[in-house]
């Protein structure tokens, strides 16, 4: 039996656009870990295109076995577990996309994130959507939509929150944002930087880089 | 039973005169290491595999057995074009110190007396510790000129070795893959084990352990513990599938004539396995590794084993695997995660058992080519 093995392929044009936005805030040759890597598009990407020394933690095992396959460091494990291991600032950034709310204690795994990596880069759907608000609103029933696409008891969004909630938890966590940006489901860049009530308003998914004060 | 085939066959291997000084602190005076290579190490050595193997396994990984005429151990993994390419490789395996297919182990002669024509070791064999069967690989390489390994893989016995040697060695390995195994054995682990040596002391043919001065072969003993641990790699599935509670009827009329069709074939198993493997060598390598603990090995703290480690790690556990769980083989990854090594580590679907490190299973042949073909670009080998 012979085993294929797939060339290292450059992965960045089918990768989500919000890992695009992620990897524009990386420095060059730095070490990251991504948390909720899937198939190590955006580790993959950082090696390739910045030299940088990304590694991997991802939940689900199909995915933790393709990443492997396809010759990227990933582990099999998740953001609440697996984090405590690791010594202090053994990483330059750490990032968690899209997984913050599906999180078991999303303030712990920041904290965790904080301690391990010099940086935290987060990005999580913004519960603060018009859509979303207009949806309970007028049906009086959770809202379902392209990002909030299960229904309650299915869903493993568990700790939704808005952008003036995130805003809110740095505060008395102490950090500092050192960026911020609300997009579009599609990755476009909304332009309402300077009004988060406005960008918690129109934003779908938010992105935020801090660090510890 | 009578001595059958002693394993006077053509080995590679080679001789230190030097001896090699154990971790129980006697020191052997002669040392040989039995060992195959496949592929060709290319001109800046730099292609290396090493292969450890397991507790009853042997340097034929990847070619006919001189002895039961069976396919290599690991043809699935080691060959052209498989995982661990030869095309691409030069692959070693050495008989581990202690065995019986070559290298220094009990049946060698003592090296203790001045005696013209000394007797085996036997029971006197010095014990030996899963960081001397690793010295003693690490002699070879020496003598192979090889200065750095490009990896070491192994499991079950076989990746506690790939684990020391990182510990041991850690600037000669640049990436490890240590599959189903663990950083020490559990009770159970020692439990089993102890069955096994239990059922070899229970021989009459063990003759005080000096079966070897009358001709004997403590086969009864030897095959029970091969028994006792054959169910221990297989999983309660795999055997139902396999044999469920299906009969073989005999020619007698007696129901206890009558045999399950597992029964028969752990007969088989135990029978086959004594043709090939020595009484006190099983004795002295599962002592060896019911003692290893390689967290103890460094003040109880397994992190601090691979403390600076470089190496690149890739992690295998099979899910039904109940001899090596899945959580020991986290265990390592996280004491990993400890001292911010690079580690990749994943869990296979598998009903196989233990054994499935040993059989077609296509998503940890894939897992294995892949991290190995990553680890070469970063080590900048020539595709």
């Amino acid at each position: 039996m012979n085993v294929a093995v797939d060339p290292v392929r450059y992965v960045a044009k089918n990768m989500r656009l919000d890992l695009r936005l992620i990897a524009e805030m990386v420095e060059p040759g730095t070490r990251v870990l991504d948390i909720g890597c899937g198939d190590g598009a955006l580790i993959e990407h950082l090696f390739r295109t910045r030299g940088c020394d990304a590694r991997g933690i991802e939940i689900d095992m199909a995915e933790v076995t393709r990443a492997i396959a396809h010759g990227l460091p990933v582990m099999h494990g998740d953001a609440d577990n697996d984090l405590a291991q690791y010594p202090d600032g053994a990483f330059d950034y750490v990032v968690l996309s899209r997984t913050l709310q599906a999180v078991e204690r999303p303030r712990e795994v920041l904290r965790q994130m904080l301690r391990i990596g010099e940086r935290a880069i987060v990005s999580f759907p913004n519960f603060g959507h018009w859509l979303v608000r207009w949806q309970l609103l007028w049906t009086g029933r959770m809202p379902m939509n392209a990002v909030w696409a299960r229904p309650w008891h299915e869903t493993p969004n568990i700790h939704p929150c808005t952008i003036r909630d995130f805003f809110a938890l740095c505060d008395d966590e102490g950090y500092r944002v050192e960026k911020w940006l609300a997009v579009d489901e599609d990755g476009q860049r909304a332009p309402r930087r300077r009004f988060s009530g406005l960008a918690n308003l129109f934003g779908e998914q938010a992105l935020f880089q801090l660090r510890k004060v | 039973m009578d001595q059958g085939e002693s394993p006077d066959i053509a080995q590679e291997y080679v001789a230190f005169d030097d001896g090699l000084a154990l971790d129980y602190g006697s020191r052997l005076r002669r040392l040989e290491v039995a060992y195959q290579t496949y592929g060709q190490l290319n001109g800046d050595r730099s292609n290396a595999i090493l292969i450890c193997h397991a507790l009853t396994g042997d340097q034929y990984v990847a070619e006919r057995h001189p002895l039961t005429g069976k396919p290599g151990w690991w043809e699935m993994v080691v060959g052209a074009g498989r995982p661990i390419d030869t095309d691409r490789f030069f692959v070693v395996c050495a008989n581990v110190l202690g065995g019986c297919m070559g290298s220094t182990g009990p049946l060698s002669p003592r090296d203790d007396t001045d005696a013209l024509d000394p007797p085996p070791w036997g029971m006197d064999f010095p014990a030996i510790t899963i960081r001397d069967m690793v010295r003693a690989q690490k002699r070879l390489i020496d003598h192979l000129g090889i200065r750095r390994l490009f990896a070491v893989v192994g499991g079950s016995m076989g990746g506690m070795q790939v684990l020391e040697w990182v510990a041991t060695y850690p600037d000669m390995v640049f990436a490890a893959v240590p599959i189903a195994c663990a950083a020490s054995h559990s009770a159970q682990n020692i439990a089993f084990n102890e069955v096994g040596r239990a059922a070899i002391f229970a021989d009459p043919d063990w003759m005080g352990g000096r079966y070897w001065e009358h001709g004997r072969v403590p086969a009864q003993g030897l095959a029970v513990a091969r028994m006792v641990a054959h169910i221990t790699y297989l999983s309660e599935r795999a055997l139902t599938r396999k044999f469920g509670r299906r009969t073989r009827a005999s020619q007698s009329l007696s129901l206890l004539d009558d045999m399950f069709e597992v029964e028969s074939y752990l007969r088989h198993q135990g029978s086959t396995f004594v043709r090939r493997f020595d009484a006190a060598s099983y004795l002295a390598i599962t002592r060896a590794t019911d003692h290893f603990d390689l967290a103890e090995e460094h003040g109880g703290n397994l992190a601090a084993a691979f403390k600076g480690a470089r190496t690149r790690f890739c992690i295998v556990s099979f899910s039904s695997d109940w001899l090596y769980p899945t959580e020991d083989n986290r265990a390592i990854a996280r004491a990993l995660n400890g001292v911010a090594a690079n580690v990749s580590f994943v869990e296979i679907t598998s009903d196989k058992g233990h054994d499935a490190f040993l059989l077609d299973e296509p998503d940890f042949h894939r897992a294995l080519a892949g991290f190995l073909a990553g680890c070469a670009e970063h080590a900048g080998l020539p595709a």
